[in-house]
């Protein structure tokens, strides 16, 4: 992560550091949690007073030994609620078929310990909560020890905890947490100096870290039984469904015609947003008793807009404005700035220069985004699956025209999220449709609001000047990145990261990977905003973020490099990972990966037939901080048509430390075929201002018949455990580019990859 | 008011003739297992089954499905012990879970006529279902766990039959 980035300026603090660790006997068992006040002592009332259970609480055991993780990350498919009870588990000493987890609401108290906020991605989750969740469950155990060894009457460095019981071997005495519970008042408090002292299990005494236990939530994933936000009812419940514009974004609605409407029975009101927020633009909710009756009356209303400044923008616009923006010596911030590379292009042998693009892609969670709202008193109730709870609630909140701490987020399973979640737009149609007709209203997108009104990947033109030295060496590197800034949209300053030379604040999620570990001694990158583009295509978080194009630039002009003079790409990348300086460590540890994925793929082991070539690509993404390691080697075969097929992709990733092994190859293998289908399948475009692909018959990401072969290696070294729902993505694209390269020569250097490209560019 | 037989009860909902079926059955009928994905027949998100046949209840009007017979998720198995049901639990298929309740009612349909599926007519068979987590070979394998638990099932019930 970027180390800089903590959002805790408008809310209750979240630093655990200075928080005590609070276990105590409430009415329904026994709760465990931080307290809620930085430093408060003692307080053991604050649980035991509770009649009912708490949900601010970690994690709790009932009288009949059930265990309840509270999970404060959006669980969106990566098994992060589960994760997260696993890791208390292994402290705990608890049996896993006792555990069982809930989703937590947007109370502070379950902010990110690391981060402040309640926002998931990044890859973040697993190796920010480690620690916070380790101790927790640590501090449960000893406060159940304690009050075992007293009702046992043994003395307490004897006993021994396992699944869920505590017993003395030399008495023969033992309970199980259920009777510990049931037994009595337990109350204990760590102060944070006595939780940071806790000695955690070290890797040799893991029973639960690394071993693929059975993810809590997939059973109710195979009977229909998992709430999605989609699935809440509340009573006396309408519906509403959303009129677009025909403009991404800066339309204004005219007037609304809703005679015809009025027709439809059922139809109850159509509202017209007004968002302070500048959220969405130009909306309109039509409110019905059923859903299907929102969506006729939807089409039957009548709405004129003025399509406002960017109606006319297109995809071609959006880039030829990237192109003169990077064309111009004073645009953007510099990410990174080492050495002096006019100096080192003026001693070069060689300098080569390349353009790569990447196409606006859209997150299409199979779950079509929905918020449902109701007005309880003062309180605004929303529900909803969403990857940023602490900002979303200020979304509803706006929405509503309310202080934030009037809104209640209720946590629910995603159906995927990708990023998209992370925004908030679903709360405004939700709160201002309730509002508008006194009612709890669930607002659902059809799949067509949802894929024209996306915050999608932006369109990124990226320009790399290389120059070279007499014998090859990569000396200098200019790197120029320009797009629409994701981050910079949500307007919070501390998300920026502030430029080499402090002139300013850039988005570093455009521009994350381009700092990568290759030792090249001069290096820039700058990070250019497409104004254009962030004004026409508002832009998200859409999974693996900057690096899934900042590596797709990277990782080709390196190969075209190492063809340029002559020598094997793979090698000629183990070559500039020498981890010389600040590459020290992460040098090597990629190294190594890309080496295994050579391994493992016979990569130039054999002649290939004709037609058929292997690339490879490695990556340090996301950031360089919580890198996982990861390189791809792709094998394609290349039709004369241009056509490329995937025979297979094998991908290594080094992540330190394997909490889960089934669920970090399940999330490897999701993340490369992501990559694949981006690098492949996956185009949206721009015309006249709006998205044109609405649906799943012009926006086509991967489906079955289309998955090659995958091969997976999963290094675990016992370094930190670092996250893998993103890096694969990452890697895919580059690595299949490379191949088709070295299958027909053709240099592809355009996302999506297209049959025409390829045929065009082995012409030339 | 259409009445509506699913997972072997009658059911009246108050509805119009041509609501989709999906909506019905989440809405008036409040199984929400069946899932709204793209309202367009593109994704498989809203597979249920009408007499035994794999649809999508996204296109198919309550005046469509009058007298025949329609099965939910829910009413897949009595304890949620279809092999399938068993199968995706045994090879862990599910991420964010959105989609698979639709691709299990598919293959549900395909292992009815056809409990030894070469690869390729699995492929065939679920290739307009999506999944955006990507879990497609997972779903595989688990089809090809049912199917093989099924045929042995079979089987043996020939078996205790002689």
């Amino acid at each position: 992560m970027n180390t800089h980035v903590k959002i805790t300026s408008d809310i209750e603090s979240a630093d655990l550091s200075r928080r005590s660790f609070l276990v105590g006997t409430a009415a329904t068992g026994l709760a465990l949690g931080y307290s809620g006040v930085p430093g408060m002592l003692g307080s053991d009332q604050a649980f035991a007073a509770t009649s009912n259970f708490d949900p601010s609480v970690w994690y709790s055991i009932a009288p009949d030994g059930i265990v309840t993780v509270t999970c404060g990350k959006a669980d969106m498919g990566q098994h992060i609620a589960s994760t997260m009870a696993q890791i208390i588990c292994e402290e705990l000493g608890a049996n896993w078929k006792d555990m069982r987890v809930q989703l937590a609401s947007n109370d502070p108290k379950f902010n990110d310990p690391v981060l402040g906020a309640q926002i998931t991605g990044g890859s973040w989750s697993t190796m920010m909560n480690f620690d916070a969740m380790s101790r927790a469950g640590a501090a449960g155990r000893m406060a159940l020890a304690d009050a075992a060894a007293t009702a046992m009457g043994v003395p307490k460095d004897e006993l021994v905890i396992r699944n869920s019981s505590i017993s003395h071997p030399k008495s023969k005495k033992s309970m199980t947490f259920a009777e510990i519970v049931k037994s009595g008042k337990i109350t204990k408090t760590f102060t944070p100096d006595e939780l940071k002292a806790i000695n955690l299990k070290t890797p040799d005494q893991y029973t639960m870290i690394g071993v693929s236990v059975p993810q809590l939530d997939i059973p109710s994933k195979t009977n229909g039984s998992a709430k999605y936000g989609i699935d809440v009812t509340l009573p006396g419940m309408v519906y509403g469904k959303p009129i677009t514009p025909p403009v991404r974004y800066g339309a204004i609605v005219k007037s609304v015609d809703d005679s015809e409407a009025k027709k439809v029975p059922g139809f109850i009101k159509a509202v017209i947003l007004d968002d302070k927020t500048g959220t969405t633009t130009g909306w309109v909710v039509a409110v019905a008793n059923t859903y299907a009756n929102a969506r006729k009356a939807a089409d039957a209303l009548k709405v004129s807009y003025d399509g406002g400044p960017n109606a006319k923008l297109s995809s071609e616009s959006l880039l030829n404005e990237a192109k003169r923006l990077q064309s111009l010596d004073d645009s953007g911030l510099f990410f990174v700035k080492d050495g002096d590379t006019a100096a080192a292009f003026g001693t070069a042998a060689k300098v080569l220069e390349a353009e790569y693009t990447t196409s606006i892609n859209i997150h299409a969670p199979l779950e079509p985004m929905n918020a449902t709202a109701q007005l309880q008193g003062d309180i605004w109730h929303v529900y909803s699956g969403n990857q940023f709870a602490t900002r979303s609630g200020a979304i509803a909140a706006a929405a509503a025209g309310v202080d934030p701490k009037f809104v209640v987020m209720h946590q629910m399973w995603l159906g995927g999220g990708f990023g998209r979640r992370l925004d908030a737009d679903m709360m405004v149609p939700a709160v201002q449709a309730a509002k508008a007709v006194g009612k709890p209203v669930k607002v659902i997108y059809s799949r067509e609001n949802d894929m024209t009104m996306d915050f999608s990947r932006p369109l990124t033109f990226q320009k790399i000047k290389a120059g070279l030295d007499g014998d090859g060496k990569l000396i200098a590197m200019n790197h120029d990145v320009v797009s629409a800034w994701p981050t910079k949209r949500w307007g919070i300053p501390d998300f920026l990261t502030p430029s080499v030379d402090k002139k300013g604040g850039l988005d570093g999620f455009t521009v994350n990977g381009a700092d990568f570990f290759y030792t090249v001694p001069n290096h820039n990158v700058r990070a250019i905003l497409n104004e254009m583009a962030h004004n026409a295509t508002p832009s998200g978080q859409l999974r693996s973020v900057a690096p899934g194009w900042t590596f797709w630039a990277v990782e080709s002009m390196v190969d075209e490099l190492a063809h340029a003079v002559g020598k094997d790409p793979a090698q000629y990348r183990i070559d500039m990972l020498d981890g010389k300086g600040a590459n020290a460590g992460g040098a090597q540890r990629l190294r190594n990966t890309l080496l295994a994925a050579m391994g493992m793929s016979g990569y130039g082991t054999k002649q290939l037939p004709k037609g058929e070539g292997m690339g490879v690509a490695c990556v340090s993404s996301q950031e360089r901080a919580s890198a996982s390691w990861t390189a791809c080697v792709a094998h394609v075969a290349v039709a004369p048509s241009g056509e490329v097929k995937v025979k297979k992709l094998t991908v290594a990733t080094d992540v330190g430390t394997q909490v889960h092994p089934d669920n970090i190859r399940a999330q490897v293998e999701g993340a490369a075929l992501w990559g694949l289908s981006l690098a492949m399948y996956e185009k949206a475009t721009l015309k006249d201002g709006g998205i044109e692909q609405t649906n799943f018959d012009s926006y086509t990401p991967l489906r079955m018949s289309q998955v090659p072969e995958v091969a997976i290696s999963v290094i675990s070294n016992g370094e930190k455990a670092t996250g893998v729902g993103e890096p694969a993505v990452t890697v895919i694209a580059p690595a299949i580019g490379n191949a088709i390269f070295n299958a027909c020569g053709a240099r592809v250097r355009s996302l999506p990859i297209t049959a025409q490209a390829v045929k065009e560019s082995m012409k030339a | 008011m259409p009445n509506l037989n699913i997972n072997g009860r009658s059911m009246s909902v108050e509805a119009a003739p041509d609501t989709p079926l999906l909506w019905a059955i989440r809405e008036q009928l409040q199984m929400t297992g069946t899932k709204f994905g793209c309202g367009a027949g593109l994704c498989g998100a809203c597979t249920v089954h009408v007499n035994g046949e794999a649809v999508r209840s996204c296109q198919t009007s309550l005046s469509e499905v009058s007298g025949k017979k329609i099965t939910t998720i829910e009413g897949l198995s009595a304890k949620n012990d279809h092999p399938l049901q068993k199968a995706w639990i045994a090879e862990q298929v599910p991420q964010c879970g959105y989609c698979q309740s639709g691709q299990i009612m598919q293959a549900a349909a395909l292992l009815a006529k056809n409990a030894n599926p070469t690869k390729e007519e699995v492929v065939a068979h679920m290739d307009g279902n999506l999944c955006r987590c990507m879990t497609y070979s997972r779903i595989q394998k688990a089809i090809m766990r049912a199917a093989s638990e099924m045929r042995t099932a079979s089987t043996g019930t020939e078996r205790r039959a002689t």
